[in-house]
């Protein structure tokens, strides 16, 4: 199939929280698409954004404390950081649904997952209890349940972590949406589980065409399943591409660390991890440059006064750096003479 | 030169009971060793007994049959003036660094409770000692008296790892220590451990299930499946030629981060669920989910043998 078809355009996203200790960026400026029936990993660390951007797609940030404070969210003609909550809950569980990591916190436990299934279904089609049923009897399968007619009365409780987590599946795809956000989806499995459940994301898109948003912190599960990553960074999105640039070809400095850091099985042990001193920044002052400035090996006086504006590699790979300047480039070459002539 | 065992574990089994005539076993007939100086990883997926092996080692679990030797002594026959020294040499760091210090104490108290409760570096010198141990985890001696939640994740880890330090132990048992970090600080925590093992001659197990990891800092590894040790061999060995179906299987379920590789592997995924340890298969306890079953695996325990110098296996393939 091809994926270059836009479905969703989310363009200068900024969120902001309110707390105590004063006002938080929890996105800052966000830009990013996303095709028809392609997987797009959102990854980063802890606190970097990526699981308020995907909140904010589905209109999920409490309203109390935090509100999209500007940016825009390109839907199928309508703009989803403006649309009244009415029609945005038509939209939710229909166009676009949402899974999240731990099942168990997420559904409900005293509901049969039939009623829970079925919810959706009658509240978005309109259809009688009979049709909901079958449906929900076919969207069981589909997801590798055994028996589903008898497992429609059974509660979360008499279900394994991995057969919560297709419940979940379940019911974020029972109304056949076109987009599907999945929000560390098998943080909280075990490796053979979560072999399982990535196998069934990719034979679901394939008989769906939906589009997957996933949120991770594994390079390993982004590698096995994404077509295009955004790295996100303090509340920005620092590079993206297509998934076999950001791993051969990374350009920002965090990048090319993150994919150090971790551990490969075919490594040699004898050779030290190679972490990324120091914690992300204090998002309540974020800084004024480049927010990973103080943690980055080539940071330059610039990187730390001024925000490095977007680059592009190619067209499909951009990357927000000082050293993609010209300017850093000539100064890094004549920092590093040509060796061998 | 014969290496000098300083952790014996002898067909450890620990069964829980829970009512109504029920009872869990979490480790079944557990047995290896772990030599001085050395990292032994202990993987698995959560509920294979790994935590209640390491647990039941240190004492916090009195074990059902089987026996613990460390150093010579046996951990849970020992009488309280031996057991409290023995606490003085195993110590433990935690998974989660938010729930394993206690939020109103502050780091001084926390790193020094050990020292305290041994009476180990009097007046002033205790101060100085928690100053050396802060510096020597990568933290500054102006933390001493500040508070847990003004710490990140992987500091908070820094502190659990001083605070097992603190009484100079030789054998410490990290389960899980860095599951609960980011990963590129999860890189800074395990470089910190192979660091002091080197300074301080530690003794390590390295109990998660992050085979990757384990893999990286382990010397030895045991790989652990529903109460039941099923491999144990040097790291490479282990990851160059796993014997045992769910190792194997265990080892290419792992992602890894190259998606060309990942395109062209060939991948086994175990279908099904672990099942409930409660009632556990007869014969081999991985036989319902394994793809090379035969009648034998469920009407006979495989025997733990080794199969080749040093590297041991429970199934039937190998019998």
């Amino acid at each position: 199939m091809d994926k270059t078809e836009k479905l969703l355009e989310v363009s200068g996203l900024r969120v902001t929280f309110k707390t105590h200790g004063g006002e938080v960026n929890a996105v800052r400026d966000v830009t990013f698409t996303l095709n028809k029936g392609e997987t797009l990993a959102i990854v980063g660390e802890s606190g970097c954004g990526k699981s308020v951007t995907a909140r904010s797609i589905m209109r999920l940030i409490p309203e109390h404390i935090g509100k999209i404070a500007g940016g825009s969210i390109r839907f199928k003609g309508q703009d989803l950081a403006k649309l009244p909550e009415k029609q945005m809950r038509e939209l939710r569980g229909k166009e676009i649904s949402m899974i999240f990591q731990d099942a168990m916190t997420s559904l409900n436990p005293t509901i049969t997952i039939g009623e829970q299934i079925m919810e959706g279904i009658i509240r978005h089609q309109k259809v009688a209890r009979s049709e909901a049923k079958r449906q929900a009897i076919e969207i069981l399968t589909l997801v590798g349940i055994a028996n589903p007619e008898s497992r429609l009365k059974q509660y979360l409780h008499q279900f394994s972590g991995g057969m919560r987590q297709r419940i979940m599946i379940a019911i974020a795809l029972v109304c056949k949406p076109s987009i599907l956000i999945a929000d560390e989806p098998t943080t909280a499995l075990d490796v053979t589980i979560q072999a399982q459940i990535i196998e069934l994301f990719k034979s679901i898109q394939q008989k769906t065409g939906v589009s997957i948003i996933i949120i991770t912190h594994d390079l390993g599960v982004v590698a096995k399943i994404a077509d295009r990553v955004n790295v996100m960074y303090a509340g920005k999105v620092v590079e993206s591409g297509p998934v076999r640039d950001i791993f051969y070809n990374p350009q920002h400095p965090y990048t090319k660390g993150l994919l150090a850091s971790m551990p490969r099985l075919d490594a040699d042990r004898s050779i030290p991890l190679s972490p990324i001193p120091g914690t992300p920044p204090d998002l309540f002052r974020p800084p004024i440059g480049c927010a990973f400035a103080a943690r980055c090996d080539y940071a330059l006086e610039v990187c730390r006064n001024y925000q490095p504006a977007e680059t592009h590699v190619h067209s499909k790979h951009a990357v927000s750096c000082w050293l993609q300047d010209p300017r850093a480039k000539k100064l890094l070459a004549s920092m590093q003479p040509p060796t061998g002539t | 030169m014969e290496r000098k065992k300083l952790v014996q574990v002898k067909n450890l089994t620990k069964t829980f009971t829970l009512g109504k005539g029920l009872s869990l076993t979490a480790a079944d007939n557990v047995s290896f060793d772990i030599y001085e100086g050395e990292t032994f990883g202990l993987v698995g997926e959560s509920g294979c007994g790994k935590s209640t092996t390491g647990r039941t080692i240190i004492g916090l679990y009195q074990p059902t049959t089987g026996e613990v030797i460390f150093d010579g002594q046996n951990v849970h026959q020992a009488s309280s003036a031996v057991r409290s020294k023995l606490t003085r040499q195993m110590q433990m760091i935690f998974q989660d660094p938010y729930a394993s210090l206690n939020p109103r104490m502050n780091i001084a108290e926390i790193i020094s409770e050990g020292l305290y409760l041994n009476g180990l570096y009097k007046g002033k010198e205790r101060m100085n000692r928690v100053i050396e141990l802060l510096e020597m985890v990568g933290l500054q001696r102006e933390h001493a008296n500040r508070f847990p939640h003004e710490f990140s994740g992987g500091q908070r880890q820094r502190i659990g790892i001083a605070r097992a330090l603190a009484v100079n132990p030789p054998f410490i048992i990290a389960d899980e220590p860095i599951s609960a970090l980011d990963v590129s600080v999860q890189a800074q925590v395990v470089n910190l451990m192979k660091k002091l093992q080197q300074e301080q001659k530690l003794t390590y197990l390295f109990i998660a299930h992050d085979l990757a990891m384990v893999k990286h800092i382990s010397d030895r590894i045991g790989v652990m499946y529903l109460g039941n040790m099923v491999e144990l061999s040097a790291s490479e060995i282990l990851y160059e030629s796993p014997k045992h179906p769910y190792t194997q299987a265990l080892l290419s379920a792992i992602p890894v981060p190259d998606p060309d590789l990942e395109k062209s592997r060939e991948r086994t995924i175990i279908e099904g669920d672990v099942p409930s340890p409660i009632n556990p298969p007869s014969g081999c306890v991985f036989r319902t989910r394994c793809s090379v079953a035969k009648a034998v695996c469920a009407e006979k325990k495989p025997i733990w043998q080794e199969v080749d110098i040093n590297h041991f296996v429970a199934c039937h393939l190998y019998q």
